[in-house]
């Protein structure tokens, strides 16, 4: 099984302490790997919310994501 | 509609946001202007720091803008966001949205920025002389 790469952003970043994070993820359901994430580095449970990009859009909780998706963490944004 | 999408890693250019709207059926142009301010919740801030997922927020402001034509008529936008390092008083966001009337030029802009706080993948970092917070990101 090949790894993915997620992209980490803003606090998710510094939570993790990388930019990346290589992780298996493939046939995944965007909440398993919240959950898995979540019970790696707790913190980022404490966040006001945790989205998940699937190839640059947003992706539902039942989404499922694949070895070659591009994963990003969508921590609170706060543009503008 | 055209919709003139940049992430901007230098100070904003305000007259080229401007004059990428112009439309000579247009009656009226509206820009909003967000700036960098000074004080958060009684700390002084000495810079904001914000990054962006830029692929996906170049696609989340496109989205905005089409949004905006559906619900407005409008004739453009322009939505330009800045990344980096800001200092007091820069610009970190212009929005500007031509109508052939005013009323919905004001309504469009609003709702451009209103959006763009939801969902576009950028993130705001304020910095202080003795730590620095990620904007919003806890509760």
């Amino acid at each position: 099984m090949t790894s993915s790469r997620i992209i980490l952003f803003g606090i998710t970043r510094e939570i993790v302490g990388q930019d990346e994070l290589p992780m298996e993820v493939d046939g995944s359901s965007v909440a398993e790997l919240k959950e898995r994430l979540k019970g790696e580095y707790p913190d980022l449970g404490t966040l006001q919310y945790l989205a998940v990009a699937v190839n640059e859009e947003y992706a539902n909780d039942d989404t499922i994501v694949h070895a070659d998706d591009t994963i990003a963490l969508i921590p609170p944004v706060s543009g503008g | 509609m055209k919709a003139f999408i940049q992430i901007e890693h230098d100070a904003i250019q305000q007259q080229e946001c401007v004059d990428a709207v112009r439309k000579h059926s247009s009656g009226a142009i509206s820009v909003f202007i967000g700036t960098v301010r000074s004080a958060t919740a009684g700390k002084t801030v000495k810079l904001l720091s914000f990054e962006a997922y830029e692929p996906m927020a170049l696609k989340e402001m496109q989205k905005i803008a089409d949004a905006a034509s559906e619900k407005w008529p409008i004739d453009h936008v322009s939505i330009v966001h800045r990344v980096g390092e800001l200092a007091i008083g820069e610009e970190a966001v212009v929005i500007a949205v031509s109508s052939p009337h005013r009323k919905e030029a004001f309504a469009a802009c609003q709702f451009c920025i209103d959006t763009l706080k939801q969902t576009v993948p950028i993130w705001k970092k304020e910095v202080y002389e003795d730590g620095a917070t990620w904007v919003a990101a806890h509760p």
